[in-house]
């Protein structure tokens, strides 16, 4: 054997020798797992309240479109909550894969209205989203709320896996939970509700709404609902509830299926206090609020009071 | 026009059918764009099965097995009666599976033994060839008494659910697993360039939402042996196996269109053979397969000589050395296609006197909605994985051995993968040969006229419920549960816990008067692997007999939903 061969291939031996050893140590003991990033942002969109609107207004009419004008106008206009070149978000109730007859969604009259109206009030960009229940496409497509929400100009987004991040939602219960990206990522929050029955929380209004910004596995929420609801809208404060109910639905809840199910108050709630919304909404389903147990709940955690009519009531008919 | 143009065009043919083809399997999908009709309905925009109904196969195989020519297979004339008179022109020029074969046979192989004189050799027609009309024949005759197999063999169907299941699920997870390793590596301009280019394939071939299917892997090893077997022999599987090749074969006896090889100066070059699609001996000097030949144009445009030519009513002359008679008809025995045929008569009784016919077929096999009963059902499937393909729920998989041998990668629901949604007919509206019958949303979730369709009945396991077993609220298979009145009802009860609380539960109990089956109580049940309550196929409306009531008192649905 020469020199120069036993150099060059014992070299090169060492060097393969050092490389693979040296991986070794690099990757020894390294974390086996390792913790998704956090982002622990309060969804907090609340506007300075003021004495000079009312906290809660509720309008009439058989046009849900004109009420839900009537309502916006008495609770300060849509200039009051939304300004030039802000990222709106709204949210209403897509869960299930029902048509809007059935009163399982919320009226896509109204999100489209809403989507115009923040146009109007200079905003850069509204997006309606909703975590579903139901198959996205097909609850989208059939509540006729993306058709109404893109023919106003409005983005909308069908969650995917891509859309949620790992948020911190500080709850007593809830903590670490994947969320829907728009419901942080924006200026403004819409929360727009449709009013019905569920058998466990007994209704399904503006705060149980926010099931719907979150992923997971969140069925196992409903072992202890009423701190879960709360949790969620102590993380999501929006600027303004919208709550539909043009119609809403008795029994069967929250999907419903049968027309008979069905009520049509044709009202349509504008309010800034959570609480109070949903203490007036659930009126129409014929339940004292005082049996609801996340209300209650909600009261002694400071979200607000279910005395709506002290905290500043309007009717406009 | 030079016979080089029309080969030419003849390529062109195939990678426009290839494409057309991909294209309805890609649009079997729920867009999100589609837009309910004012009655709520969604229908598919396009008739994305037409292809499945151009087959001839699938329709000579239903005719078979049900006495019946269901709905558009009747297309399939379209294909088979020009093959009465101008040969098996749809393999060489129309047959998608045919073309991806061709397309990955003619790779020049770095073999010395595929290639030149080697390759000529193996060209040359060839004893196995006969394999794929005994095949038929056991497939007919097992079809003709009823059991319908052809599926598991028809190209169409081999392609159409390789390209469903298996090739865009699995490119998906790729396509999803590349952007995230690129996005982990954290450079910002190329985090955003990999979700740029992900989200534009992904619009165009990517399905909504990550698919999985159940024994994807015996579905994809399957696809790829007969694409790897191009490579050993050139076009094995249309040459060997194909059983609809065959059936065209068959037709194709009395052609009036064949190959004619002159006198001229031929000097045995053997590029005809070298060039050969079907195996079928264009060279001078040997019989001429009618029934082999794809009537690709090869064999002529690389003539140097032009001592051969396809032409109409093709002359021979027994006494000539170059120019012999071909041989008309196709290879077979007598004896073996009288014990072929035999042989798949018999299948239908021996693949019946299993268990599962005897006994509820397995309960976990829920059909989907609108299924045939299942000896029909099983006439008519020809596992094409469309309705698999279409579900929007990703419900539908394809079986390996749960309805039985009989019934390898039919489809059945899977509810803890997803639910059969009430009010959505995708699968009926996709299905070509009726084992799914078209449903209208009324037949569906029932109307005035209709009782609701049922494919099972749902059943609380007390012992993993919540509620039942260990003292903790929940009723989430109650608000999922989509008829009106709900077919899972709650009662009230005080329970105690393991602290000596007295805690207030609402337990579900279920009533098989109203439950579909749908699965949507099993799909969200919280307890997330075996799921507290589940479905089985009992109730389902197809069968007389795998009920559990003596009498079901119906719902008449107040208005339609």
């Amino acid at each position: 054997m020469k020199r120069r061969d036993f150099l060059g291939r014992t070299s090169k031996a060492v060097a393969l020798a050092a490389v693979t050893g040296g991986a070794g140590l690099l990757f020894h003991n390294r974390p086996v797992y390792t913790h998704a990033d956090i982002v622990s942002k309060q969804a907090d969109f609340q506007i300075e309240s003021t004495g000079d609107w009312p906290q809660v207004v509720l309008a009439n009419n058989e046009d849900a479109v004109a009420a839900l004008r009537m309502s916006l106008d008495g609770i300060g206009g849509i200039g009051r909550f939304v300004k030039k070149g802000e990222r709106v978000t709204i949210k209403p109730n897509v869960g299930w894969d029902r048509t809007p007859e059935q009163a399982a969604n919320t009226n896509p009259l109204l999100v489209g209205e809403m989507v115009s109206q923040c146009f109007a009030a200079g905003a850069a960009r509204v997006v309606v989203t909703d975590v579903t229940c139901n198959e996205a496409r097909r609850c989208f497509a059939r509540s006729g709320i993306r058709e109404a929400a893109e023919a106003a100009g409005g983005e909308v987004v069908l969650p995917t896996e891509d859309d949620f991040v790992n948020a911190d939602l500080g709850g007593e219960l809830l903590t670490e939970w994947p969320t829907l990206r728009p419901i942080i990522e924006c200026d403004r929050l819409i929360n727009m509700p449709i009013v019905k029955q569920h058998s466990l929380s007994g209704c399904t209004i503006g705060m149980k709404n926010f099931y719907g910004i979150i992923g997971g596995r969140r069925h196992r929420l409903h072992q202890q609902i009423d701190q879960s609801i709360v949790d969620l809208a102590r993380f999501c404060k929006p600027t303004l509830v919208v709550i539909d109910a043009s119609r809403v639905l008795l029994r069967n809840g929250p999907q419903g299926g049968s027309l008979s199910d069905v009520a049509t108050p044709n009202a349509v709630i504008c309010a800034t206090d959570q609480v109070a919304a949903d203490t007036r909404a659930v009126e129409f389903l014929n339940m004292p609020a005082g049996r609801i147990g996340h209300f209650k709940l909600a009261e002694k955690s400071g979200l607000g009071t279910m005395d709506y009519r002290a905290a500043g009531y309007k009717e406009l008919v | 026009m030079t016979i080089r143009t029309v080969r030419n065009i003849r390529r062109a043919t195939q990678v426009v059918f290839f494409l057309l083809f991909f294209w309805l399997i890609l649009k079997t999908n729920f867009e999100v764009n589609l837009t309910p009709d004012e009655s709520g309905h969604i229908a598919l925009p396009y008739p994305v099965s037409i292809a499945l109904e151009f087959d001839p196969l699938a329709a000579i195989g239903t005719l078979l097995a049900t006495g019946t020519l269901y709905a558009g297979l009747l297309w399939s004339f379209v294909i088979l009666i020009p093959t009465i008179f101008f040969g098996r022109f749809f393999c060489g020029w129309i047959c998608p599976m045919g073309t991806l074969n061709h397309w990955i046979s003619e790779i020049p192989s770095e073999r010395r033994s595929h290639r030149g004189k080697n390759k000529i050799q193996s060209n040359r027609y060839k004893p196995y060839q006969r394999i794929k009309y005994y095949l038929l024949v056991v497939l007919l005759a097992g079809a003709l008494v009823g059991t319908l197999q052809t599926g598991l063999l028809d190209p169409l169907s081999l392609l159409a659910r390789s390209i469903g299941t298996v090739v865009l699920p699995t490119a998906d997870m790729a396509a999803r697993g590349a952007t995230e390793w690129v996005k982990s590596l954290g450079i910002g301009p190329l985090s955003s360039l990999a979700d740029t280019m992900h989200s534009i394939v992904a619009s165009v071939f990517l399905p909504f939402r990550p698919m999985y299917f159940n024994t994807i892997v015996s579905l994809g090893l399957f696809f790829l042996l007969v694409l790897v077997l191009n490579r050993l022999f050139t076009r094995f599987w249309c040459r060997g196996i194909c059983p609809l090749g065959a059936l065209l074969g068959l037709f194709s006896r009395w052609t009036i269109f064949g190959l004619e090889k002159k006198e001229a100066e031929c000097d045995n070059c053997g590029l005809c053979a070298l060039h050969c699609q079907g195996g079928d001996n264009p060279e001078l000097g040997l019989k001429w397969h009618q029934a082999e030949c794809h009537v690709c144009l090869n064999c002529q445009a690389s003539c140097p000589h032009g001592s051969l030519k396809f032409t109409f009513f093709p002359q021979s002359d027994p006494k000539s050395l170059t120019n012999p008679p071909p041989v008309e008809t196709v290879d077979i025995s007598r004896r073996k296609t009288v014990a072929a045929a035999a042989g798949g008569l018999l299948m239908l009784p021996l693949l019946r006197s299993g268990v599962s016919f005897a006994a509820n077929p397995d309960e976990n096999a829920v059909r989907p909605p609108g299924s045939a009963p299942e000896d029909d059902f099983l006439a008519r499937c020809i596992r094409c994985g469309q309705c698999m393909r279409v579900c929007p729920n990703n419900a539908l998989h394809p079986t390996l051995l749960e309805t039985g041998i009989e019934g390898v990668w039919t489809p059945i629901l899977v509810a803890r993968i997803g639910y059969c949604e009430p009010t959505c007919t995708l699968c009926t509206q996709v299905c070509p040969t009726g084992a799914i019958e078209e449903l209208t949303v009324g037949e569906k979730v029932g109307d005035e006229d209709h009782p609701p369709m049922r494919i099972g009945t749902a059943f609380v396991d007390r012992g993993r419920c919540l509620p039942w077993a260990m003292a903790t609220p929940c009723i989430v298979c109650e608000e999922w549960c989509p008829t009106s009145p709900k077919s899972i009802y709650l009662k009230e009860e005080v329970v105690t816990n393991s602290r000596g609380e007295r805690v207030r539960v609402k337990r579900p109990y279920v009533d098989p008067n109203l439950c579909t089956g749908c699965g949507a109580c099993e799909f969200a049940c919280p307890v997330a692997d075996r799921a507290a309550i589940r479905i089985t196929s009992v109730g389902e409306s197809r069968s007389r007999e795998n009920q559990i009531l003596l009498e079901r008192s119906e719902r008449r649905k107040r208005s339609s939903t």
